[in-house]
């Protein structure tokens, strides 16, 4: 299994530049996820390292061969569509050979290949029928089959979960992460899911429209997130973004902005210098508020009780905040509480630029 | 009488001019046709005056060597007419299914035929193929070769008659198909590449088989319309020359007038009838299968 590198990639629709200038490398073996907004160009990069686009401009290299003008069947991969793709007039059985009958594999090979991958996946029941008398997650398992029996080098998955409901996508993320840890291949993953991303992935790319924002591993993108939109991305419920400005007072550098100052921890301070005095964005993950006495007084505007944890929506100097805390008991809106903020888990952006300081 | 009985008859009550109308219109005129076929009519005589023969009309046409010719004749044109459009309308749909420049347009010349007149389609072939100053025959010559008896010799007229009848009918089978086409999921399309299909694998795997209930339907549609052909080949031919292009149709045509036999003439139509009547009945059946089967497949998917 070779690793993939996207070089100079390049897409236009006529007139229309989706995607400029993509350059990504995956690992051998490696499980990326290419995650964004709709129109960000996720699907499109997929599609063009399926071969089913054409590429304007630049490379996709697998291993050392540049695929990029080759036809989908000769560039070793196989691929999971979100509307699943199956044959409608086929069978299960069908549906999952029929890439190895293509390739005129013998027929008691593609038997056993076929009964072992059903097996993994649960199908051996229902490998008589066709996809319309199956249930979604059936159908989704079938799609599944059908690229697993291929043995293919890469694995390609297109927003493949999001035809199913909610508890169906848990239980087939989990099954697809199984998955991947025992097959251990290439595989890239789009979805707009930035929990399917973070779950799966080992490494994720965020996009924006047609620009890579930020790759790294899921905690690379949450811990250090390069600028504000993988931060808001990135992370549920979102990052809360407050207009502030730094400030430096007895010698302790602080974010301080309409009823809140938070000091920085001490080894920011060197590469923070240049924006003293500067308006700055200040991000808060609603899971960085802790409640405790000298905190910041907020209060409770709407309290989402969700078990273990609530979510409250209150308010810091005419901004929405959204904090997480984990609770007892439900936390009735209306009160007023006061939370502290760490100053080594805060984040800082650039608020032109929007790029983390 | 109480409101809802009233209110239940009112459906039937505003059905009721079409059925008066499709009463008269058809259901009368059937039963006249039945009626004559059981008659010694002559056109100069009422219905009235006619003697009735029972089934010998029936009898009669059986063991008539002209009227088995025709039958022939109208088998073998439906047959082959029918195949040959549907290949080439299926494959010009194959063809023209992709985006490039002008293909509308393209799409809308090839489906222009089918909009002319049969009559006027008639008559076009027929200066086509006219043996001294038709463009086919004057092309032939300026190249060196002999003219062809488009339509004086048998069996080039039979061929003459087919190309018009394609030219003409092609187009239907190529709309339906494209529309068939282009509305085939993409998806699945793209996972037939993605699974190593070449461009044939994909029409004879996926595209076709995917295809097949619109093209079934098409083709019933056509050979319905293709036992029924009159007006094209009788300007072209009137069936001629001898029985060679004589179509069951023609061969009515030609009873009830040329030969003013009334009766006999009615009994080829209601022969004529009867198998447009399996054809559509085969037609209803199949499309009521499919509701069925997709029905059950519903019901499968609820269950699932």
């Amino acid at each position: 299994m070779p690793e993939i590198r996207l070089q100079h990639l390049r897409k236009d629709y006529g007139a229309l530049t989706v995607i400029e200038d993509l350059n990504l490398e995956m690992a051998d073996g490696e499980f990326t996820v290419l995650v964004g907004p709709s129109g960000c160009g996720k699907s499109t990069t997929l599609r063009m390292i399926a071969g089913l686009e054409s590429v304007t401009d630049g490379q996709i290299m697998i291993g050392d061969r540049d695929v990029s003008q080759l036809e989908p069947k000769e560039r070793d991969l196989a691929m999971v569509f979100q509307d699943y793709a199956l044959y409608p007039h086929m069978n299960v059985a069908k549906n999952m050979s029929f890439a190895l009958r293509l390739a005129r594999m013998n027929k008691s090979d593609i038997e056993k290949r076929v009964k072992e991958v059903a097996e993994t996946l649960d199908l051996t029941a229902y490998l008589d029928r066709k996809p319309a008398e199956l249930s979604g997650g059936q159908r989704q398992r079938v799609a599944m089959g059908r690229a697993l029996v291929r043995d293919a080098g890469t694995f390609l998955f297109d927003e493949p979960l999001s035809n199913l409901d909610a508890k169906l996508r848990g239980q087939m993320r989990a099954e697809l992460a199984l998955m991947s840890q025992r097959i251990k291949k290439n595989m890239i993953y789009v979805t707009h899911d930035q929990v399917e991303a973070m779950t799966l992935g080992d490494k994720i790319v965020v996009m924006k429209f047609g620009e890579i924002m930020q790759a790294g591993t899921p905690e690379e993108l949450y811990r250090n997130p390069a600028n504000k939109f993988v931060a808001g991305f990135i992370g549920s419920p979102t990052m809360n973004f407050l207009d502030a400005e730094l400030s430096e007072e007895n010698g302790v550098l602080q974010a301080r902005g309409a009823g809140f100052a938070i000091p920085l921890a001490e080894d920011r301070k060197a590469r923070l210098q240049a924006h003293k005095d500067r308006k700055i964005t200040l991000g808060i993950r609603p899971s960085s508020f802790a409640e405790g006495s000298g905190g910041i007084s907020m209060p409770v505007i709407l309290s989402e009780y969700i078990g273990a944890q609530s979510v409250l929506i209150s308010e810091l100097g005419g901004q929405q905040v959204a904090i997480e805390v984990n609770t007892v008991a439900p936390i009735r809106a209306g009160e007023s509480r006061e939370f502290t903020v760490q100053g080594d888990e805060v984040h800082l952006f650039d608020p032109q630029s929007e790029a983390a300081l | 009488m109480s409101t809802a009985r009233a209110n239940r008859l009112t459906p039937y009550l505003f059905l009721a001019p079409a059925g008066i109308v499709l009463l008269v219109a058809l259901f009368y005129p059937i039963c006249y046709m039945i009626y004559a076929s059981f008659l010694d009519w002559n056109p100069s005589q009422r219905i009235g005056e006619a003697d009735f023969v029972g089934i010998r009309n029936y009898t009669k046409l059986f063991s008539d060597d002209a009227f088995r010719e025709s039958m022939w004749v109208t088998l073998k044109f439906a047959a082959i007419v029918v195949t040959l459009e549907m290949v080439i309308g299926v494959g010009l749909a194959m063809l023209l299914d992709r985006n490039i420049r002008g293909m509308s347009l393209l799409r809308t010349l090839f489906i222009l035929p089918m909009m002319i007149a049969p009559i006027v389609v008639g008559l076009m072939w027929r200066y086509m193929y006219h043996p001294t100053v038709g463009i086919f025959n004057q092309t032939l010559e300026s190249w060196g070769f002999a003219p062809i008896p488009w339509l004086s010799d048998g069996g080039w007229a039979f061929t003459s008659v087919i190309i018009a009848d394609v030219w003409q009918w092609t187009p239907f089978i190529f709309i339906l198909s494209l529309a068939a086409l282009q509305s085939l999921p993409s998806s699945a399309i793209e996972a037939s590449k993605i699974d190593g299909a070449t461009g044939w694998q994909q029409i004879i795997y996926i595209k076709l088989p995917l295809m097949l209930p619109v093209l079934i339907v098409t083709l019933l549609l056509r050979l319905i319309d293709s036992f029924k052909v009159l007006e094209v080949i009788l300007v072209m031919t009137n069936g001629g020359p001898g029985l060679s292009t004589e179509i069951l149709s023609i061969r009515i045509n030609r009873t009830a007038s040329e030969f003013r036999e009334l009766g006999e003439a009615a009994a080829m139509s209601n022969l004529l009838l009867i198998v447009l009547l399996i054809l559509t009945f085969a037609m209803f059946i199949y499309n009521k299968a499919q509701e069925i089967r997709a029905e059950r497949m519903r019901a499968a998917e609820e269950e699932a």
